[in-house]
């Protein structure tokens, strides 16, 4: 088994009309075994930038913890919010330093940019970024969400459709994924607001 | 040496509160040659005389101004070869923001970055601090902008400024010259005009250098023939 796979994990992101949302399930296993029903996955860096980190759980925290810690230097430095491109670049680097030792993680990164202009992109584990106008995903779930999504996916959709969108894939993929599941997590993006919503699954 | 008890060592303060070695770096700026910057409503333009210690020197091997990423260009005024020293390091430093960020390196880093070289060289044993001042000019999403680095590591922003030989009389020349809207092409005018006020001689195209950058964000230093038609206008 891979150690991606060790803890169980689905993470997308979308783009809807000058708004984005990011989805990830709750659950932290160990192997076949679940330990937690209320593991997060997507981190905040600023207000209108977010990163969700499929893989395992504790390289995941760990990643995270680098991360705020870079944006906040660089916010004291630049006095300003990193671009969501310039973010992708900085984790693509981190993670490329580790190029002989990495961390098992699949990072999933949405934000708002200049003008409000949606960005997502994903990476693997060394920092080879993929960018995509629709939707990323990544985790143990990544097979069905692909499925789920190209067959939802609309373009320029408001924000809530974008979030029954979002959420319908995210359910019907872990569905289909022993490893992940156990509610969902959405977060919906727009230049005014931030919506945080918990769904619950089949929670079993 | 032999000004002062305190001239051995570049870190210690005198008992005055000043570090000797600093001032010193300081005239050996003052006595180099006069560069100047002027900051336009649409870019900026920055200048220097490039006398010759003979008319023998082939001209064309000196090169004063240089560029630091395509947007940021860079003149100094004091010793030369401290000046290249300093041209690689910021380099450098661009180039690693670039890597790290993929996106152009904001002249305000580049500027606080080179900074902190020379306030590094104030402090490090076995090393002196740089005898040179610089003039940095940039182009980026804030505008155009124009600083000046002392051995010191300080640094301001101007919006005209001069340095080396003849400062006083340069800044008071700007002073009288400068406007808040001014364009480029009138700021190269001023430029020249503050140059010439200060030479000791003909300036020509061959003997002073500028470096000019517009709102296409592309630095460029002046050919002679460029430089050779701002002369003809001026006159």
């Amino acid at each position: 088994m891979s150690i991606f796979e060790y803890n169980g994990s689905a993470v997308v992101a979308m783009v809807g009309k000058n708004c984005f949302a990011i989805a990830s399930d709750r659950r932290l296993g160990v192997q076949l075994q679940t330990v937690a029903t209320d593991f997060q996955r997507v981190f905040k860096i600023h207000d209108k930038l977010y990163i969700g980190l499929s893989g395992l759980a504790t390289d995941a925290q760990t990643l995270y913890q680098r991360l705020v810690f870079r944006h906040k230097l660089y916010q004291l430095r630049e006095e300003r919010d990193m671009k969501p491109q310039t973010f992708a670049s900085l984790v693509s680097a981190l993670l490329y330093e580790k190029r002989f030792g990495p961390y098992f993680c699949q990072p999933v990164i949405a934000g708002l940019g200049e003008d409000n202009e949606p960005f997502i992109c994903t990476m693997d584990c060394l920092g080879a970024k993929e960018l995509a106008k629709d939707f990323v995903v990544s985790g143990t779930a990544s097979e069905s969400l692909y499925g789920a999504c190209e067959s939802m996916y609309k373009p320029n959709m408001e924000p809530e459709e974008l979030f029954e969108t979002i959420s319908q894939a995210l359910q019907s993929s872990v569905d289909r994924d022993c490893l992940s599941g156990w509610g969902g997590y959405v977060l919906l993006v727009t230049p005014t607001e931030v919506q945080e919503r918990v769904i619950k699954g089949r929670m079993d | 040496m032999g000004d002062s008890q305190y001239s051995f060592s570049l870190t210690t303060f005198s008992p005055s509160g000043k570090l000797v070695q600093i001032e010193h770096a300081l005239t050996a700026v003052g006595s180099g040659q006069t560069s100047l910057g002027i900051k336009a409503a649409n870019g900026v333009v920055i200048a220097t005389e490039k006398k010759l210690p003979s008319i023998l020197v082939d001209e064309t091997s000196v090169q004063k101004i240089q560029s630091l990423t395509p947007n940021i260009g860079v003149v100094y005024s004091g010793m030369g070869p401290d000046f290249r020293v300093l041209v690689r390091k910021s380099r450098k430093q661009a180039q690693q923001y670039y890597r790290l960020y993929k996106e152009t390196i904001p002249v305000t880093q580049l500027v606080r970055e080179t900074a902190a070289v020379m306030q590094e060289f104030t402090q490090s044993g076995g090393v002196r601090p740089f005898g040179v001042s610089l003039l940095i000019a940039g182009y980026d999403d804030n505008g155009p902008q124009l600083y000046q680095v002392d051995p010191s590591g300080s640094y301001f922003s101007w919006k005209a400024s001069a340095m080396g030989k003849n400062v006083s009389n340069a800044k008071t020349f700007l002073e009288k010259r400068y406007t808040e809207d001014m364009e480029l092409d009138d700021a190269i005018h001023t430029a020249i005009l503050t140059l010439k006020e200060g030479y000791e001689g003909q300036i020509s195209a061959n003997n002073i250098e500028i470096g000019v950058i517009r709102s296409d964000r592309e630095f460029k230093v002046l050919t002679p023939a460029e430089i050779k038609d701002f002369l003809e206008e001026v006159e």
